[in-house]
């Protein structure tokens, strides 16, 4: 279970990126966050996994304040977390299996790393994970040979590398085509079936009304909605977006 | 009128603008005392002519020289028998005067046959002397005499009148042949020697450079070092920690190292304490810890420093063995003798190198120590205690910090005794880090590593805005003109112009793939070697090619500082007047520096 507790952000002391904001997720729910651009999901996302530093406020996992740990340990908790991300942040100059076994530097001894080594059985776990998301054939290309779909394939083999609790995914779909968008959702739809806690930033609503189990509304780092995605309505919608959005896709 | 006064303002701003620009210009010539009246003079354009003259005459190759010469006899004063004419050997050339005795400062005629067509002949008086072989030659003729196309010659010349003597003196007239192939001239082979130094002096100097300013280069840049924070607490204990560490590891690793030279003939007891001790403490901590995550981490901790001392007590015995081996060589292998140099000088470093590693390791070596223990108990403290303990480490810091200050200022300008120059900036320091760590929350992370970046910034900074050349005469101070001064200038600022060049590429890094190997719970080390790494490797080696562009040059001038190659050389020859041989010089920096560069732009077409 993950407990954010009135986490506080702001900025260089003038903005406000969030606004005491609290929720909690149980283990293996699908959580869409949705918002305009600017409303504070990404903000959010990094502040679970501490990527961003909280102004104030709490991130518990399972019982364990991430806010509270000191940096060994918080590498340690980062290890359950993993993270997609909309631009796939691939080490474009590295081969593919390379970028992969990158999940797994939580686990290895840093003297190892010195020298790029791995454990064959990371090797082989690297390997399977690029079966699983469809491109095996793909391991000893480098990264910036592959189409943006693949890529994030690639970022989402390289979260599975952890073996994760949850998944934080940051506009996963956000740079890709419609097409692509639904095979990325359906993995990560995968992982919450086997028990992963997915928490998910999206822009479309049809997106989050297919695959989301819960969703929350940001707007200007408050939560301005939280419930079933079904609820969103054209009401609650214009809330969420201003009254002057329209809705598309 | 209203339109008019702005324009007429503008005008007038133009006017005074030209005025102040003709200003400008007629100080900037005055101060850099232009003049063309000097050039103009004929005395001063005929030295160009002989400079460019010179140059334009480079003194590549040499002959071997037949020296023929020709004699007759006079006699000078005119008061006896004058002496018998020498009889020409046939095919070989001769010589007759108008007259065999003649009065000091009278004029005669030479005239020779059988030489050759259009040659250069020179004609000498040589006085009499006792003994044959200290005889002199004194040039009757300012300039050479040339023959006719048939082979002959007659010139009038004047006798001295300081060389009398009553017996038989000598007219001799030489001509100097050519013979054989021609041959590279000495100077040909001195620049030859001296290029190859040079092209040396740069690689040496890039490869020191290059692997300094790589791990700088980290240090310097913004964006990592700006991820690089700690809590004030910690910061302090670092701050105490790191000189005692850095002193300790020094002296600990210099003895090993003494202890290592000498093996197997040092006292065994020193065996025992360097490496049981960390084994028994190992021992002692694991039988105690059980699964405690703190005595884990310091049992590692004691491995390590147990392998290290081993590590260091083998290099220094490889390292004593190479120096005697290299020195052994050195005086053995005659053409060969490079590679007892190397291993000589290999060794050296080694033997040097090691204190200071031993003294680097040692400043960083207890930081994560005392940062696991403050991270174990600050938090558990009450909001006092915590900022007790921030309060007496900042005390303690500042102190330290400023006493070491004014101790290396004290070390510069000889204030006075040590440890009265200290106590007030210590004092002052301890009351500064003092009223930091009351007005600000200790439990707050602050930018360490901005502090870090900063110091690296200033000092590349300072240093790179000294050029190389002035570098020089300080090296060349410390370990003599030659080469090896202009190497350690070169490197020197290699290093901090390649460590600002290179921190510019890591700042402009795309910062998505740190985020994301950060996020997988990968440790600083780690995100620098799958993050950053694998994006400044392109950036890095063309920069590298830049500068050993740079170098090339440089080291070709470094001379002119002391620095030796073939800038030295040349600064040589320009001051002896050898205009001829500085001409090769110049000749021959103009192609190394042209064929590297040629090269230097293949190889990076190559890679990028």
């Amino acid at each position: 279970m993950l407990e954010i507790k009135n986490i506080t952000k702001i900025y260089d002391n003038t903005v406000l990126a969030l606004n005491d904001v609290s929720f909690t997720v149980p283990q293996g729910q699908f959580l869409a966050v949705v918002g305009l651009s600017g409303s504070g999901k990404s903000t959010l996302l990094r502040c679970i996994n501490r990527l961003i530093e909280p102004t104030s406020g709490q991130v518990i996992l399972d019982g364990i304040d991430i806010t509270a740990a000191q940096p060994d340990e918080l590498r340690r908790i980062r290890r359950r977390i993993g993270m997609i991300f909309q631009h796939f942040n691939l080490v474009l100059r590295s081969p593919v299996i390379t970028n992969v076994l990158a999940g797994r530097l939580g686990y290895t001894n840093p003297a190892w790393s010195l020298i790029n080594r791995f454990s064959k059985d990371d090797i082989a776990m690297a390997l399977k994970q690029l079966d699983r998301v469809g491109i095996k054939e793909k391991a000893y290309v480098r990264a910036d040979e592959l189409s943006g779909g693949q890529q994030q394939r690639v970022g989402i083999a390289r979260a599975l590398m952890q073996e994760p609790s949850i998944m934080l995914a940051d506009e996963p779909v956000a740079s890709l085509d419609p097409v692509l968008a639904h095979s990325i959702m359906q993995y990560l739809e995968q992982l919450r079936d086997e028990g992963i806690t997915v928490i998910c930033s999206l822009h479309f609503l049809d997106l989050v009304q297919r695959y989301a189990d819960r969703a929350i509304a940001l707007k200007d780092g408050n939560i301005v909605f939280d419930g079933s995605p079904s609820e969103i309505d054209e009401h609650r919608f214009k809330e969420i977006y201003g009254e002057e959005a329209q809705r598309i896709g | 009128m209203k339109k008019k006064s702005p324009s007429l303002l503008k005008t007038l701003g133009k006017i005074v603008l030209v005025i102040g620009i003709v200003i400008v210009y007629a100080y900037g010539l005055q101060v850099t005392k232009v003049d063309l009246e000097k050039p103009q003079e004929a005395k001063r354009q005929e030295q160009l002519t002989n400079i460019l003259q010179g140059l334009a005459h480079p003194d590549l190759i040499t002959y071997e020289i037949d020296r023929i010469s020709a004699e007759a006899r006079i006699l000078v004063p005119c008061t006896g028998t004058p002496p018998p004419e020498i009889p020409a050997e046939p095919g070989q050339p001769a010589i007759k005067l108008s007259s065999n005795c003649a009065e000091p400062g009278e004029a005669i005629t030479v005239s020779g046959t059988g030489f050759n067509p259009n040659e250069n002949v020179f004609i000498f008086f040589v006085p009499y002397s006792a003994d044959p072989a200290a005889a002199v030659e004194l040039k009757l003729t300012g300039n050479a005499v040339p023959t006719d196309s048939d082979g002959n010659f007659s010139k009038e010349v004047t006798l001295r009148k300081d060389r009398t003597s009553d017996k038989p003196q000598t007219v001799r007239v030489v001509v100097n042949r050519r013979v054989g192939s021609p041959k590279p001239s000495e100077a040909l082979k001195q620049t030859w020697e001296k290029i190859v130094e040079t092209v040396f002096l740069a690689f040496i100097a890039t490869t020191l450079g290059v692997t300094l300013a790589v791990p700088i280069s980290f240090l310097a840049a913004r964006n990592l070092m700006l991820q690089v924070t700690s809590t004030l607490t910690k910061f302090m204990a670092s701050l105490i920690i790191m000189p005692i560490g850095a002193l300790l590891g020094y002296s600990i690793v210099s003895r090993l190292t003494e202890f290592g030279s000498q093996f197997p003939n040092g006292n065994a007891e020193a065996v025992l304490l360097f490496t049981a001790a960390p084994l028994v403490g190992l021992a002692v901590v694991q039988s105690a810890g059980g699964k405690n995550t703190f005595f884990k981490a310091l049992g590692r901790w004691f491995i390590g420093v147990a392998i290290a001392a081993v590590a260091v007590v083998v290099l220094a015995k490889i390292g004593s063995v190479g120096r005697e081996t290299g020195i052994s060589l050195k005086h053995s292998l005659g053409g060969w003798s490079f590679v007892g140099n190397f291993i000589l000088i290999f060794s050296d470093v080694i033997l040097l190198g090691l204190p200071a590693l031993g003294a680097l390791l040692g400043a960083f070596a207890f930081s994560p120590i005392s940062n696991r223990i403050l991270e174990a108990t600050v938090p558990r403290m009450s909001a006092l205690t915590s900022k007790i303990v921030a309060v007496v480490l900042s005390v303690l810091a500042g102190a330290i910090v400023f006493g070491v200050i004014a101790a290396t200022l004290n070390w510069f300008y000889e204030f006075g005794d040590v440890a009265q120059v200290v106590r007030t900036p210590a004092t002052i320091g301890a009351v500064l880090f003092a009223a930091l760590a009351l007005a600000i929350d200790v439990n707050h992370p602050i930018p360490t590593g901005m502090f870090v970046y900063y110091v690296f910034r200033t000092i590349m900074n300072t240093l790179r805005s000294i050029e190389p050349l002035v570098m020089v005469v300080a090296f060349a101070v410390w370990v003599g003109i030659g080469p090896f001064a202009g190497v350690m200038a070169l490197g020197l600022h290699t290093i901090v112009a390649l460590g600002k060049l290179y921190s510019e590429q890591v700042e402009n890094i795309a910062t998505g793939p740190i985020e994301a190997i950060t996020a997988t719970g990968a440790n600083r080390l780690q995100t620098i070697i799958y993050a950053v790494i694998p994006q400044i490797v392109p950036p890095y080696i063309a920069f590298t090619l830049y500068r050993w562009d740079i170098n090339v040059r440089m080291s070709t001038i470094i001379g002119f500082g002391g620095g030796g190659g073939i800038g030295f050389l040349l600064s040589q020859n320009i001051n002896l007047l050898k205009y001829r041989q500085a001409s090769v010089n110049m000749i021959a920096i103009a192609i190394v520096v042209a064929s590297l560069d040629y090269l230097s732009a293949k190889v990076r077409e190559k890679i990028t």
